[in-house]
């Protein structure tokens, strides 16, 4: 069944082999992943080998994020720290001074956050390349600035001590339950989930014919400046989501908590992973939040390596570690399939 | 009446005139070329038609209605789709998906359709991957479905761009310079293919330098030379046209000027 297809593909060697096999057996790979990581707190692991995993998905959530606008609509986006303080902000104080149940600050402190995209997305309208590049480093300081300032509301430099964990039925959820633990992976699931259904349509196409050419994308009557604004609103309404989440779990947050810092790391992650790949962000968040961990010996050096670690990427591997293009052919679907049959469009056999 | 009717258009850059006062028309189920030499002001005329540039003068009618100065998102899906003299396509995704792009304005379904994957999502998915692999196969691609853009040959890559423009579901192709660096067998081979487009019931409007392409081809041919419409008719008058020969050749200097 797969001779035909593998014809023009043929050079593609090795990887090509994992590849199918990972495409092949997914519908089994991807459920028992998930089962594994259902099981992970009960592995007996301590406290702090749970918080390494809880911070990895907060991170992969906003690798996703800036995927959506640097990866597929090839947007650099500095300021998502921006959208991820906006969230967690906005679900602090709704909870603290709007006394509004916390699993309901999630879905607002996502909406707000998608709303201060909006307003970054429109000059977008006007900026390309590292021009915008620069408008959305400072609009990421800017944020950190208001909230730094703004004593009356976040309460200046200081911060916001004490925010209380959320009740799951009762539960007060913790590092050490893992109900953080569980409820981050809940949020991946859905955040990957909605990505990879925007990423497969029309939706996404348009995101990825804008990175690579913008003009043959608007001959194709892709209205350019709508997809680009929609992709900095998704990718800024997953921050927020992450911010949200990430506010009770440490249950302080001051404006030091999302400098350029964060954003930096943000797009480490994904350069790393590569940019364009929903894998990657899974991998860059891992390595990057394992490796500062289990390298803690090296102390100083950790930069150091760190440094020359992105030097030989740039040389190497500009495209991320696991950001090569699939080979395996695209998937039909059986109706599709059958559809082409009947016009004697697909090869037999195929 | 003519699908498509320009007239009296001017566009200047500056002190340029980069088009001067054209007007040209083609009937519907046509061939019709423009051709002239470099710097002439083909391109920024195709330009013109797809919504990049802004006229100074002038109007343009398609199907009736008027498209001067509209974006080219409206003027796409009012009908008329084109290719890149140099060939724009989207090189790092696959062929299959260069198409759908092109499909964007036949796939009606919105955001929350396809992050719910609805029926409708299912459905419009579905028809359009049928409709981008059957235009693969019309134009002789249905072998590269799977491959990337950029890694097809330079000629597979033109076909690719001209299946693109017509996934849009356009009436009117512009073609500009689609046998630009092809060797004879192969403008031979587009050749027939342009006459299959015109078969389906395709317009064409095109822009040609390749002489065995444009005189085989084409219904009538306008010709342009610093901006102006110096000739146009049949093919065999535009070739014995002193005018078009002075413009390619260069004629007797005024010495006096």
């Amino acid at each position: 069944m797969e001779k035909n297809t593998e014809e023009p593909l043929k050079t593609a060697g090795g990887l090509y082999r994992v590849e199918l096999f990972f495409s092949k057996r997914r519908m089994i790979l991807i459920p028992a992943a998930f089962i594994l990581f259902l099981a992970v707190p009960l592995m007996g692991f301590n406290q702090y080998i749970l918080r390494i995993f809880t911070v990895i998905g907060i991170y992969i959530i906003l690798s996703l994020a800036l995927n959506l606008v640097a990866g597929y609509t090839g947007q650099l986006s500095m300021g998502n720290a921006a959208f991820y303080a906006i969230g967690a902000y906005t679900a602090t104080l709704l909870l603290l001074r709007g006394g509004v149940n916390y699993w309901l600050t999630i879905p607002l402190a996502a909406v707000l956050a998608g709303f201060c995209g909006l307003l970054l997305g429109l000059p977008t309208f006007r900026l390309r390349g590292s021009y915008l590049t620069i408008v959305t480093l400072g609009f990421g300081e800017i944020v950190r600035m208001i909230l730094m300032n703004w004593d009356s509301v976040t309460n200046g430099t200081l911060g916001i001590r004490n925010i209380p964990a959320p009740d799951f039925f009762g539960i007060t959820l913790s590092l050490r339950n893992g109900g953080f633990y569980y409820l981050v992976l809940f949020l991946v699931v859905l955040v990957s989930a909605a990505s990879w259904f925007i990423v497969n349509s029309k939706i996404g196409r348009a995101f990825v014919s804008i990175r690579e050419d913008e003009i043959a994308a608007q001959m194709m009557g892709i209205r350019t400046t709508k997809y680009k604004a929609l992709a900095f609103v998704l990718s800024a309404f997953f921050s927020g989501l992450a911010g949200a989440f990430y506010a009770p779990m440490v249950g302080y947050i001051d404006s030091n908590s999302f400098t350029f810092e964060v954003s930096s790391q943000i797009i480490s992650m994904a350069i790393l992973g590569g940019l364009g790949t929903m894998r990657g962000m899974f991998f860059g968040a891992a390595v990057l939040i394992v490796f500062p961990e289990v390298s803690r010996f090296l102390m100083d050096y950790r930069f150091v390596i760190y440094g020359v670690i992105l030097v030989l990427m740039m040389r190497f591997r500009p495209q991320g570690l696991l950001g090569w293009q699939p080979r395996v052919p695209v998937r039909f679907s059986k109706t599709v399939r059958s559809d082409l049959m009947r016009e004697g469009i697909l090869p037999e056999g195929e | 009446m003519a699908l498509l009717e320009i007239n009296n258009v001017s566009l200047s850059f500056g002190g340029l005139k980069a088009v001067d006062d054209v007007s040209l028309y083609v009937n519907k189920g046509e061939i019709v070329s423009l051709i002239g030499p470099n710097g002439a002001g083909k391109t920024t005329m195709f330009n013109i038609l797809t919504g990049i540039y802004k006229i100074d003068h002038g109007g343009i009618l398609f199907d009736g209605y008027p498209i001067q100065n509209k974006i080219p998102q409206d003027i796409v899906k009012a009908g008329i789709s084109r290719t890149f003299q140099n060939i724009r396509l989207f090189r790092n995704i696959r062929v299959i998906e260069n198409v759908l792009v092109g499909c964007h304005i036949t796939i009606k379904y919105n955001f929350f359709d396809a992050l719910f994957r609805t029926p409708k999502y299912r459905r419009a998915e579905r028809q359009n991957m049928v409709r981008a692999v059957r235009l693969l196969y019309d134009v002789g691609l249905s072998h590269r479905v799977h491959d990337y853009a950029s890694n097809l040959p330079y000629g597979e890559q033109r076909k690719l761009e001209i299946a693109r423009a017509l996934a849009t579901g356009a009436k009117l192709i512009l073609l500009d310079e689609p046998a630009a660096g092809m060797n004879p067998q192969e403008s031979a081979e587009l050749l027939r293919f342009i006459l299959g487009l015109r078969g389906r019931g395709y317009t064409i409007l095109m822009i040609e330098h390749d002489m065995s392409v444009v005189m085989n081809i084409s219904d009538r041919i306008y010709v342009l030379d610093y901006g102006k419409l110096i000739s146009q008719g049949l093919p065999q008058e535009v070739a014995n046209d002193p005018k078009v020969i002075e413009a390619y050749l260069g004629g007797i200097q005024n010495v006096e000027n």
